[in-house]
């Protein structure tokens, strides 16, 4: 699955990214590396975007974004 | 710039939010200077300190989260690491983060520039329970490491040492990544390669170089194309080597690259800090459960972007009544200096100087909307309130090609009525979106400042009375619908091949900022905008008044006059006769001296409110000139305590006063044919035909015309033009119905609309120009909103007329017909631009 189908509160790990352009750049530098935990904390009051938290920061992707990223579930 | 023995360039890195500000304001102080790099819109700052006998010029480079080249600042920060080879490089290093900030210092590691770092926000670390251990950080790292808490000022001394030692060496840290046996192989022969090239390896760190080509870095691949006679070559065996790795490993060698980095980070951070606690809830997401939540969130919103409304436009225009006077009182001396009046002609010098004088102090009038205003923005960013309003407004926002944070300059910009677009344009460069940023600047302009309620308020109190909240409300609301339309458009348009940035947005804790850097920040924009204004308004605002008063009268016109004031004159002087007491003291040269005692009198009792303000002026002009005084009081004066009626000064006075109507009413008369004979007027006369559809006759278009150089002027030139008859005196209001006796709302609703769609003044252009860093986008803004508004009064004008709708339903009709474009336009999906 990817991470813009994790429901609030749920937490996961990275699989992979699934892009190998500028989102995938952007979100390699913000450590999403395989094997990271990820924890969707809430979404915005119009759902998108969406916030996690991930090696102790807090970060927002719109689902568009986080399409881009490969999860399990924990 | 190391060319000086004495003086060390240093360059300032770090991650966004790491406090990198903090820590440079506290090692330059007062020291700073601000420039743009050039060419682009991103900001270069630098300011010095000495430390140990040398000056160390510190650069502040742009915060960014990695060294790639995909967006500006990452390619600002890399190019001057290249280009300027700084002595050393302070890597601000937020420590409550070590992890993902390492991940920049292994890049800047890998320019092979000396470096320093730096573990700021050691308070906020220890708070959440993590002891790091520097020297083995340091040993790690292989760089020194020296602990701050900037906004508190600690570690100040210890840093500038480290710096002023460790930029002597001028030794690169031998720290390099070990991208593991399947990399780097591939990357030693790529060095090697280039290190075969005489024309790269003097130039670049070349394992860098190495590393960034295989992560398919443009920029990289660029200066070997530039620079490499053997580009080819190279490029073949990086493209070779990289399918080659894809296929074996089943990954790229880019994501292999950013793991690695990781990885070593998460290493370092193992052996060098011990947690004495798990991370727990912070406070920052405790706020957030309040401000992001779903119902709240927008609440607490509005409530803010109202409360910013409410002190930086309503409080602070209030407080520009207070600085007026200062402004004013600078124009009366320059008028002072300045040849005197005359009494239908001016000389030149003198009208030209105070037609500019006007302009610019039109515009420094604003400075404390100004300051409070870039106060309040500097607290919204530093305390992370930012990317929150980014959060909660993005999807909205972004189906009209902008973003969350284009909320904040639209507000400044008037997205109520009243604000002011300079700041409002000058507020998008805290946006990281090229394309919503570039949108956002186009539309900042048409939003309401208060330079164009005056206008409206006109229009609506001669054809909408019995509607004026109605209209009003229309006037305030129309300009954002047709702003997200026009948005829209531009993103789909011209604004197409703009780069946008995929929203990978941090959420910062929350911090209380520092007064410092608040009120630096807010100095520094507002200086920057102060600047621009005396250098160039200036000139253009002459050209302007060039405009609007050449070619000027013909001959026989200023004969005329000229022969009117005369005759006028020996009115006067045959009414006070020559026989009066006062004949001489007001004849002849005297009578200009007189005419500057009248003025400066009435204007000081204007200006005077309590009975004591005005016996205090009473014995000031008394003492200056008792015989003119006499005049003044109508021939009623006391001396000795005793009321004296003269009535050779009561005649004196109504004589003076009869001038004085006639002499206005011809310096009105003269203006009034000098602007419809100049060439503004002659183009207001050319372009009717045109205009004549939108509902506009000659006398509206120089109005509209004369509007450019500051919207304030416009209905002091209606003012000029809608002049009226001899004897009868009457508000503008009256004046204008008398004089447009065919005039119906529909024509009032007309004008509105290009009022509103009306082009940036003067020192918005600039900043314009300043922030898209193009002179072809300052232009563009200025006539799109001509092309606009023109077209909408058009239809709203010969639509309204065709269909026979009154003033009112033409306003409905137009709403609707907007308001339903706007939400189709919601629906256009802009391709999917990132892969």
């Amino acid at each position: 699955m990817t991470l813009d189908e994790v429901k609030q509160g749920q937490e996961c790990e990275i699989v992979d990214i699934i892009s190998e352009g500028i989102i995938g750049q952007r979100l390699l530098d913000m450590g999403f590396i395989p094997g990271t935990r990820i924890k969707v904390i809430r979404n915005a009051p119009l759902v998108d975007p969406v916030e996690f938290l991930l090696k102790g920061y807090y970060l927002s992707l719109r689902h568009s974004e986080a399409q881009k990223v490969e999860v399990n579930l924990l | 710039m190391n060319s000086k023995s004495d003086n060390i360039v240093v360059a300032l890195a770090g991650q966004p939010n790491s406090g990198k500000s903090t820590i440079f304001n506290m090692l330059t102080g007062a020291r700073q200077h601000v420039a743009n790099y050039p060419g682009i819109t991103v900001e270069k700052k630098s300011g010095s300190f000495r430390q140990d006998g040398a000056r160390i010029e510190l650069v502040d480079l742009p915060g960014t989260y990695s060294l790639t080249s995909y967006t500006e600042e990452e390619r600002v920060a890399r190019d001057f690491l290249l280009k300027y080879r700084p002595a050393a490089v302070v890597d601000v290093v937020d420590a409550s983060n070590l992890e993902r900030n390492l991940y920049l210092s292994f890049q800047l590691a890998e320019m092979e520039v000396p470096l320093i770092i730096n573990l700021n926000m050691m308070d906020v670390a220890e708070k959440r329970g993590q002891n790091i251990d520097t020297e083995k950080l340091s040993r790690e790292l292989v760089a020194p490491v020296v602990t701050t808490v900037g906004n508190k000022g600690k570690g100040k001394q210890n840093l500038k040492e480290a710096i002023r030692k460790n930029s002597e060496k001028g030794e690169a840290v031998p720290f390099r990544i070990d991208y593991g046996e399947a990399l780097e192989p591939i990357l030693g022969a790529l060095e090697k390669r280039l290190s075969e090239d005489p024309d790269l390896s003097g130039r670049y760190p070349l394992r860098w170089l190495a590393v960034k080509l295989m992560e398919n870095d443009e920029e990289a691949q660029r200066v070997v194309r530039e620079y490499s006679k053997k580009s080819g070559l190279i490029m073949a065996l990086v493209e070779e080597q990289s399918s080659d790795f894809i296929r074996k490993h089943k990954n790229s060698p880019k994501k292999v690259i950013a793991v690695a980095r990781h990885m070593k980070a998460q290493k370092i951070v193992e052996k060098s800090v011990s947690r004495k606690k798990a991370f727990d809830k912070t406070i920052t997401d405790k706020i957030d459960r309040v401000v992001c939540n779903r119902f709240l969130g927008p609440v607490i919103l509005a409530a803010t972007i109202y409360i910013m409304y409410e002190l930086a436009i309503v409080q602070g225009y209030k407080i520009t009544s207070y600085t007026w006077p200062v402004l004013a009182g600078f124009r009366d001396l320059v008028a002072w200096v300045l040849p005197s009046q005359g009494f239908v002609f001016d000389p030149f010098f003198r009208s030209i100087s105070l037609w500019v004088v006007d302009g610019t102090i039109a515009v420094l009038n604003y400075i404390p909307i100004f300051l409070i205003l870039f106060a309040l923005i500097a607290i919204l960013e530093d305390t992370g309130y930012m990317a929150r309003m980014a959060f909660i407004l993005d999807r909205i926002f972004r189906h009209f090609g902008l973003q969350g944070q284009s909320v904040l300059p639209m507000v400044i910009g008037g997205l109520y009525v009243g604000g002011c677009a300079i700041p409002g344009v000058m507020a998008c460069r805290a946006m990281k979106d090229e394309k919503a940023r570039m949108a956002t600047i186009m539309i900042v302009p048409l939003m309401n400042c208060l330079a164009k309620i005056p206008f409206y308020v006109l229009m609506i109190g001669i054809f909408f009375t019995a509607y004026k909240g109605i209209a009003m409300f229309f006037i305030a609301t129309i300009t954002i619908i047709v702003a997200l339309s026009v948005a829209k458009i531009l993103s789909l348009t011209v604004l197409r091949k703009k780069l946008s940035a995929p929203f990978v947005m941090e959420m910062p804790p929350y911090h209380i900022p520092t007064v410092q850097v608040v009120l630096r920040r807010c100095l520094e924009r507002t200086w920057l905008f102060v600047k621009k204004i005396i250098t160039i308004v200036i000139a253009v605002s002459a050209i302007v008044y060039a405009l609007i008063y050449f070619p000027g009268l013909s001959k026989e016109r200023k004969t005329h006059f000229i022969s009117q004031a005369d005759q006028a004159q020996q009115t006067f002087f045959e009414k006070i006769g020559k026989n009066s007491p006062y004949a001489d003291l007001v004849t002849g040269d005297n009578l200009i001296r007189f005419t500057a005692y009248w003025n400066d009198y009435k204007k000081a009792k204007m200006g005077a409110k309590s009975k004591e303000a005005m016996e205090a002026i009473d014995q000031k002009f008394k003492t200056k000139n008792v015989e003119f005084f006499n005049i003044v009081k109508k021939g009623k004066y006391e001396i000795e305590g005793k009321l004296i009626k003269d009535n050779h000064a009561k005649n004196a006075y109504n004589a003076y006063k009869k001038l004085d109507k006639t002499m206005n009413r011809l310096r009105r008369e003269q203006k009034e044919e000098t602007i419809i004979a100049s060439f503004m007027g002659r183009a207001g006369r050319f372009i009717e035909p045109l205009t004549q559809w939108a509902g506009f006759n000659w006398r509206i278009n120089i109005a509209l015309m004369s509007a450019f150089a500051a919207k304030e002027s416009s209905v002091a030139t209606l003012g000029g033009i809608y002049q009226s008859p001899q004897g009868e005196e009457g508000t503008l209001e009256e004046r204008i119905r008398g004089k447009e006796k065919d005039w119906t709302p529909l024509h009032a609703l007309a004008i509105m609309l290009f009022m509103a769609m009306y082009p940036p003044c003067i020192p918005t252009l600039l900043m314009v120009r300043l922030e898209t860093g193009s002179t072809k986008w300052m232009l563009f803004a200025t006539f799109y909103p001509m092309v606009l508004g023109i077209s909408l009064s058009v239809l709203v004008f010969t639509g309204g007329n065709l269909l026979g709708l009154s003033g009112m339903q033409t306003m409905i009709a137009f709403y609707i017909l907007m308001l339903s474009l706007l939400i189709l336009m919601g629906f256009i999906k802009s391709k999917p631009e990132f892969t």
